[in-house]
């Protein structure tokens, strides 16, 4: 009976407890919660009594110290300048930034200002969650292109910073070996190439003739990758028309392409699918992998243990012109924020070209404008990574600016990793095409009529040579 | 005198057996979390050497405490720890009292509808949480909140939304009437004569008597909840709101934006040793009431 | 004997004798299972029944489109099998044309399923052939993904099933006996089930690396190094297995003790009785355990295979569904249909797929296992 009295007292405890707590949690919850966009919150700034205007902003850096702290001492700088608006940011882990905006659009729930990766915007500007910029004018005519988010027509975000993808390898290991150093007006060629790295490999120095990073899975496939396809001549999806990836994906380009991603595998000469993340990491430093397709921010890494042996070099051209991929995170305006001239005000403040070298020195990424490279560590004149602004400039091939790209970067990311593990080359590209364009049809063509848009991959500017 | 030293062998052997069998089994169970625990105070490139080899179960090497640190400078563990303490415990202690009431009330009353709802709970026992995630979401944006600042409406990115969809649950109330039936019915029908009224018999009979499976429930929901994964990253937008296993991305630095392009696997480590230890601990301090509980729950014939 | 009385008092209170008393009890019975009815509507039922619905039209999860309803289309993109014959490529006169080893040829099965000229094989794609003396069968599907989710799933459910089972019985036993520090080891083969299947995802990641994992190294050690290592997770034939040992690690502790209660729920008069028959070890287990075991060993079963059936998590955070989705599962595809590629009405259209296929295999579990005498 005793028992039965204590064991009852601890549930009624218990449940008290409870209540008790979710009440307090819930009216906690109340007035520090996240405002809805707009709502107006009296935030006593030192001295000042004013009543200033709250803007939300989501960033996409959790667990990240160094951009996290750049980043509030701009906005400290913003809210300082001026004594109308206050941003307030709140950090998501990256791994999973893009379900928490999702699951927010659909609530209605968004913040003022929201970061997205830059092939993903069309998809939110489709999709009713972002709003046009209202910068002024001339405010981005500095700015690298790829930097500069658009969708019919209208900017819709703008980023503070580039990535540019290059191979890195030493001079000595190639001055060995007999290969020739390509340049940016001459980069190498399928075959050269290829033989590169069949000599490489056959001399038994390195576990690996070249690293490209299949242990980083999910949106490095199709921003590292995708620029192989469209120089073979490929694309994800046909852009002259933006409607289907019927001949983009699996024409006789693309199998080519699929043909020779495979040998890769197959020949030995890269580390497939089941490469552990710790050797893409120091692979290449450690001198186990002769050569390295990675992007800018490895450079800091590569520089140390090679110094001056380092070698930065251009994409290969594949027949369809040397290419890399382009456009980062970048900011945009919510559509339901009620404080759009503040969301606007604070992404031109952030735009200066003091927070883009700022960025730029913290993180290693390429700042968006020259002048803001001119002054930055890494990538001024005479500056290490100099040259990655320059392939930037020459060779940056946007992932397709379609809403479709959401689905497509998924399917494109199994097709390769398919492939890459044995699958039929043809099939695979085949069932990839399908998937696309399928998705494309249900979604009535995500705005697209069917009219020809703009160039295909195979008559852009890169192609050209213009 | 022979056939006595045989069988006093024999039953030597089996137990030499026995013994070793137990013992390798225990070595392949507790290995991999010795690994874990292990690991998180070794430095980052020890860490990925030893794991090839005996050395990843063994405290070599140069151990320290700094992943521990570096780990709570990069996220605050101590937020996310208290918020899936909060959650796991007010969901499984308000599903407590729902359950067993709806179990109860299946077991040991008669009303009309009642196979129906029993029919009903055994087919919501089959749906995987991830099917009605997203149309879950649709709901619960759409529901309102009467909270500190009037009536709101959407649940998104609170406790509430945490909780409260998590208060019934299938499997509970399942447990519930199977360990109700088996009660013996003397006692309800003893207290009915006595004029007892049923919300009197449920608190004040049953109740008592049912720590057991009263214990069970909880531990197992108490472990869906901590682990929750999928529903946390869709509904939980503030960091004052996150529960641990989305603290988890926090670690997951994806290079394209890491200036050591490095995944700090000794902080996973120590991470992953915050977040499970405390569960190994307070299940060693209760296990004997816990193994007690599922035993005398037991599936009766 | 108790149990009868117990049914025949029962069966007393059931006379309505206390007509009044009974609507009491209904009320309250509805009283009491009110909360848990209106919570179970809300977060279960209505989202289920959205799902449901969802399924037949081309809901996505936002777009400016309006949804439409489509009918069975999702239901039929997701399940259509047809079988396709071809026979060898012939040249002129007639003659088969033989590959290098001598086999027979046959054109790709894209030029009939990209062929306007063959519009019943649109959209189809391969997804096994079958050569069958000079014809070649080509099964086609509209989905082969999911067919092979399909498979994959059964495969998991059929091995773990008796595998898990098996092992949380043996376990059971193994420390069923009141013998020094037997209960150190139930702890030990208990406390994988208290942490989470993520970070043991996360762990065996380690140990199933293909070069240096602790797997590889054990067995290489152990067999002295006449083992060569295998990349577990990077192998189609490997990969399920590999995940299904780590789910079994994880999970069979929880099984083996509902194993343990139904032993101890056996009545010791039965073993002391076999014993005076003269009984063995083995005899003891097939006359007296097992027989007493039958309510414990179909919960379990039930049990298992509903869980079984819905493997994700693991697949989710360590094989994304390779290699060569081999380790896709069914609700994974659900989910990165629905949710990762925001079509929502696809995903729906699995996860009701999934939800009937469920129900048939518990309820074909619940038939075959019933009490042959009640």
């Amino acid at each position: 009976m005793k028992k039965n009295k204590v064991f009852c007292s601890i549930l009624a405890v218990l449940i008290a407890l409870s209540l008790v707590l979710t009440a307090c949690g819930s009216s906690a919850a109340g007035p520090s919660e996240d405002l809805a966009p707009g709502e107006v919150s009296e935030v006593v700034e030192s001295g000042s009594s004013s009543t200033r205007t709250k803007l939300s902003m989501w960033y996409h850096g959790a667990g990240n110290e160094v951009e996290r702290n750049i980043l509030l001492s701009i906005i400290d700088d913003y809210n300082n300048s001026q004594d109308k608006y206050v941003v307030e940011v709140q950090d998501f882990p990256q791994i999973s930034y893009n379900a928490s905006v999702v699951a927010a659009a659909l609530a209605g729930n968004l913040p003022d200002i929201i970061d997205v990766d830059g092939p993903v915007m069309p998809n939110w500007a489709w999709a009713g969650y972002l709003s046009p910029l209202e910068l002024s004018d001339g405010a981005l005519d500095e700015f690298l292109p790829s930097t500069i988010g658009m969708w019919e027509g209208e900017v819709y975000s703008v980023g503070l910073w580039e990535a540019a993808c290059a191979i890195y390898a030493r001079k000595s290991v190639l001055d060995q070996y007999n290969i020739r150093i390509p340049t940016l007006e001459q980069p190498w060629d399928l075959e050269e190439f290829d033989a590169a790295l069949e000599t490489l490999q056959a001399s038994g120095e390195f576990d690996y003739a070249l690293d490209l990073g299949m242990a980083w899975t999910g949106e490095w496939y199709p921003y590292g990758f995708s620029p192989f396809l469209q120089s073979f001549g490929g694309d994800i999806v046909d852009r002259s028309t933006y409607t289907t990836a019927e001949g983009a994906m699996n024409g006789p380009e693309a199998i080519a392409f699929g043909e020779w991603w495979q040998s890769l595998f197959v020949r030995g000469l890269v580390p497939g699918t089941t490469q552990d993340s710790a050797d893409r990491d120091t692979g290449f430093i450690e001198g186990r992998y002769a050569m390295m397709w990675n992007g800018n921010w490895a450079g800091a890494s590569a520089l140390e243990p090679y110094g001056d042996d380092l070698l930065i070099l251009p994409a290969p051209d594949f027949g369809n012109g040397s290419r890399i991929g382009a456009g980062s995170w970048q900011f945009g305006v919510s559509a339901d924020s009620q404080n759009k001239e503040g969301a606007n005000e604070f992404i031109e403040f952030m735009m200066q070209d003091k927070y883009l070298v700022a960025f730029s020195n913290g993180i290693n990424n390429i700042p968006s404008t020259p002048s803001a490279a001119a002054a930055s560590e890494l990538y001024a004149s005479g500056a290490p990574f100099e040259i990655f602004f320059e392939y930037s400039a020459a060779q940056s091939t946007l992932r397709p600016p379609t809403p479709a790209y959401l689905t497509a970067a998924l399917v494109f990311e199994k097709a390769l990793a398919d492939i890459a593990n044995g699958a039929d080359v043809v099939d695979a590209l085949d069932a990839a095409a399908d998937e696309i364009t399928a998705d494309i049809v249900a979604n009535g063509g995500y705005g697209f009529d069917g009219s020809v848009v703009g160039p295909s991959i195979q008559e852009d500017e890169i192609a050209t040579g213009k | 005198m022979n056939i006595s030293l045989t069988i006093k062998n024999k039953r030597r052997l089996s137990t030499f057996v026995r013994y070793g069998l137990m013992i390798i089994l225990a070595l392949i169970f507790a290995l991999p979390i010795v690994f874990m625990i292990v690991s998180s105070f070794k430095p980052h490139f020890q860490l990925l050497q030893d794991s090839s080899s005996l050395r990843a179960f063994l405290p070599v090497g140069d151990l320290s405490v700094n992943n521990y640190f570096d780990a709570f400078a990069r996220a605050p563990i101590s937020l996310f720890v208290f918020n899936s303490v909060l959650v796991t415990l007010v969901t499984v202690t308000l599903g407590l009292l729902v359950n067993s009431m709806m179990g109860f009330a299946l077991a040991s009353m008669r009303w009309k509808g009642k196979d129906i709802m029993l029919l009903v709970i055994i087919a919501t026992l089959i749906l995987p949480f991830e099917t009605i995630a997203v149309p879950l979401l649709m709901v619960v944006s759409r529901l309102p909140w009467i909270g500190a600042g009037g009536i709101t409406q959407g649940w998104l990115n609170s406790y509430h939304v945490q909780i409260i969809p998590f208060i019934v649950d299938a499997f509970s109330i399942f447990l519930f009437v199977q360990h109700f039936k088996s009660q013996p019915y003397e006692l309800i029908e003893a207290a009915r004569m006595d004029g007892a009224g049923w919300l009197r018999i449920y608190a004040q009979v049953i109740v008592p008597i049912s720590g057991p499976v009263f214990a069970t429930a909880a531990i197992l929901r108490g472990l869906f909840m901590w682990n929750q994964y999928l529903w946390p990253i869709m509904v939980t937008q503030s960091e004052q709101y996150r529960p641990v296993m989305v603290g988890l991305g926090y670690f997951y630095q994806l290079s394209t934006s890491n200036t050591t392009g490095i995944l700090p696997w000794g902080e996973v480590m120590a991470y992953l040793s915050i977040i499970t230890i405390p569960i190994i601990v307070l299940f060693l301090v209760m296990q004997q009431a816990f193994i007690e509980s599922i035993a005398s729950t037991g599936i009766k014939g | 004997m108790a149990q009868i009385t117990k049914v025949e008092t029962r069966n007393q209170m059931r006379s309505s004798k206390w007509p009044i008393e009974r609507n009491t009890e209904a009320i309250t019975a509805w009283l009491m299972a009110s909360p848990a009815m209106i919570l179970m509507i809300l977060f279960l039922i209505i989202p289920f029944f959205l799902a449901f619905y969802f399924s037949f039209t081309n809901q996505r999860l936002i777009s400016p489109n309006p949804t439409e309803f489509l009918g069975l289309q999702n239901y039929k993109q997701l399940l259509t099998l047809k079988i396709l014959r071809l026979d060898p490529i012939k040249n002129e006169s007639g003659e088969p044309v033989l590959d290098e080893d001598g086999n027979f040829t046959y054109i790709r099965e894209r030029d009939i399923t990209r062929n306007p000229d063959y519009p019943q094989y649109a959209g189809l794609q391969r997804w096994n052939s079958w050569d069958v003396g000079k014809t070649r069968f080509t099964l086609l599907a509209s989905d082969v993904v999911f067919m092979k989710s399909l498979i994959n799933t059964l495969y998991f459910a059929i091995v773990i099933v008796p595998g898990q089972a098996g092992l949380g019985l043996i376990l059971a036993l193994l420390i069923n006996r009141r013998v020094k520090g037997v209960n150190v080891f139930r702890t030990i083969y208990f406390i994988p089930v208290v942490v989470s299947i993520v970070v043991v995802s996360i762990l065996f990641r380690f140990i199933y690396d293909g070069d240096n994992g602790l797997l590889n190294s054990a067995l290489v050690f152990i067999t002295g190094g006449a083992f060569k290592p295998i990349d577990w997770l990077a192998n189609t034939t490997t990969a399920m297995p590999a995940i299904m040992l780590m789910s079994a690690w994880q999970a069979v502790g929880i099984h083996m003790i509902i194993w343990l209660a139904g032993l101890q729920n056996i009545p010791f008069t039965l073993y002391e009785a076999a014993d005076i028959d003269g009984a063995n070890a083995f005899q003891k287990f097939l006359y007296v355990t097992w027989p007493g075991l039958h309510n414990t060993a179909v919960f379990i079963l039930v049990t298992i295979t509903i869980a079984a059936l819905g493997l994700f998590t693991q697949i989710h955070v360590m094989t994304r569904g390779g290699p060569l989705d081999s380790t896709s599962t069914v609700i994974f595809q659900a989910v990165r249909k629905g949710f990762d590629m925001q079509n929502i009405a696809y995903g729906s259209t699995i996860s009701v797929v999934f939800f009937i296929l469920v129900l048939s295999v518990a309820i074909i579990q619940r038939y075959l296992t019933r009490e042959k005498s009640s």
